[in-house]
């Protein structure tokens, strides 16, 4: 049983249009530390579209990782698996004019699910923007994984066109980086899964 | 076997919806299929670390970070990041942003005609202590107008961005001031559906805080998810 709340939570608001300048991102959209992580380097880009399929020029994206060890660096992940010092995990990036973010990381390992399940490699996604009182949480998947069948998360969700909207398409190479696009539908026929937890 | 320690399901009726008319900005933006429940795994309760300093150095005085000193008027803001169960949660990263003395922000979209001020940008980053407190000097915000509806105003607010411990944990929210004459006129202070909720996101006026001659003390705690006792393996 969980212990009766004492305090009440504060609620979330939205960040507005003006947040830019407000938060913290000088390199965060490079996870790699310049390079120096352990693992195939990725792209991971994406176009955030509202109901009326018009970009979101006002868009807060924050990512969360494993490493490409399927490590979290977090004090309660107890795997057996080498944290790499070269990447931390977490990453922020603004959409532009175009709702478009971009990111430089590394293709996650897989990590635990509940009790002995596997989880497919997946890369957590916070949306935060203008006209969303609340963050949306939702989570990137990538194709061709043999894990995504039977994956937990990506397994309940039984509609195969909503499945769809969280798998990564590969999209060519940046240099030598391999692209995935992950765009971001916040509503109508096309929308994202977001997940609530 | 991998056990995961949840964190509390959020209150709903102390969060906002998505879906809020009154606040029109929502009206395009808000998914309208219901978001799908997911049990929280290693990825959920597990977040970024502040403790080492790699987000940087802390800018908790916006009232020098120019030449000249900012015109309005001086204000403490500090208070706890704490959990449901009023543990602290420590050495975590808060990012605040306002807008200056007058109403207007530093940035380029913000087309409100009154003053900027040169020594004034209105930004500030800290990492809380062991005890989970914060604390920043800054000054009070102005209200602004803003085109929600006709003659529109935005309450003084400053914008507030949390971690804690866990990707679960991260919340974005506003601080507003008590007395303020614009909340019952906002859309988005009254989208907290609980009176409760909406108090939670109002700053004590603290005398005790307030330093003789020189500033204003506002105390602002912020509450984040608690977790639940056991841990769960299915």
């Amino acid at each position: 049983m969980a212990m009766s709340p004492k305090l009440i939570p504060s609620a979330t608001q939205t960040a507005g249009p003006f947040f830019h300048f407000g938060l913290l991102q000088p390199t965060w959209s490079d996870l790699t530390s310049g390079g120096k992580a352990k693992g195939d380097k990725i792209t991971l880009e994406g176009r955030v579209t509202d109901g009326e399929g018009a970009p979101l020029p006002d868009a807060i994206i924050e990512i969360w990782q494993a490493n490409a060890a399927g490590k979290y660096d977090h004090p309660e992940d107890a795997q057996d698996k080498p944290v790499d010092p070269g990447f931390r995990g977490f990453g922020r990036a603004f959409t532009d004019k175009d709702g478009v973010f971009r990111f430089t990381t590394v293709k996650p390992g897989s990590v635990p699910g509940r009790g002995n399940a596997l989880q497919a490699p997946h890369i957590a996604v916070s949306i935060a923007a203008r006209g969303l009182l609340h963050h949306l949480f939702t989570r990137v998947y990538f194709p061709g994984e043999g894990l995504n069948k039977t994956d937990p998360v990506l397994s309940s969700i039984e509609d195969a066109t909503l499945q769809k909207t969280l798998i990564a398409a590969t999209q060519g190479n940046a240099g030598d980086m391999p692209v995935f696009r992950f765009d971001i539908v916040l509503q109508g026929k096309n929308e994202t899964v977001f997940f609530d937890f | 076997m991998t056990e995961v320690t949840e964190y509390n399901s959020e209150l709903k009726g102390g969060q906002p919806s998505n879906n809020w008319p009154a606040y029109g900005s929502t009206v395009k933006r808000h998914p309208e299929r219901p978001s799908v429940a997911l049990k929280q795994t290693l990825t959920e309760i597990t977040g970024p670390g502040f403790a080492n300093g790699w987000s940087g150095p802390d800018v908790a005085d916006l009232t020098k970070q120019h030449k000249g000193d900012p015109i309005g008027e001086r204000m403490i803001l500090a208070g706890r990041i704490l959990d449901e169960d009023g543990k602290p949660v420590p050495k975590t990263l808060v990012e605040i942003w306002q807008a200056n003395s007058a109403g207007r922000y530093q940035h380029a979209n913000d087309t409100h005609p009154a003053p900027l001020d040169p020594n004034f940008t209105g930004r500030g980053n800290v990492v809380s202590n062991e005890k989970g407190e914060y604390r920043f000097l800054s000054l009070i915000p102005g209200a602004y107008p803003w085109r929600n509806t006709y003659n529109a105003w935005r309450s003084k607010h400053v914008h507030f961005s949390v971690f804690g411990p866990a990707f679960a944990t991260r919340i974005i929210t506003q601080m507003y001031f008590p007395g303020d004459p614009l909340l019952d006129f906002d859309p988005i202070y009254n989208a907290v559906p609980e009176e409760a909720a909406r108090q939670r996101l109002i700053a004590h006026y603290d005398p005790n805080l307030s330093e003789a001659e020189w500033a204003l003390g506002y105390r602002f705690d912020i509450v984040l998810r608690g977790r639940n006792a056991t841990p769960v393996g299915v």
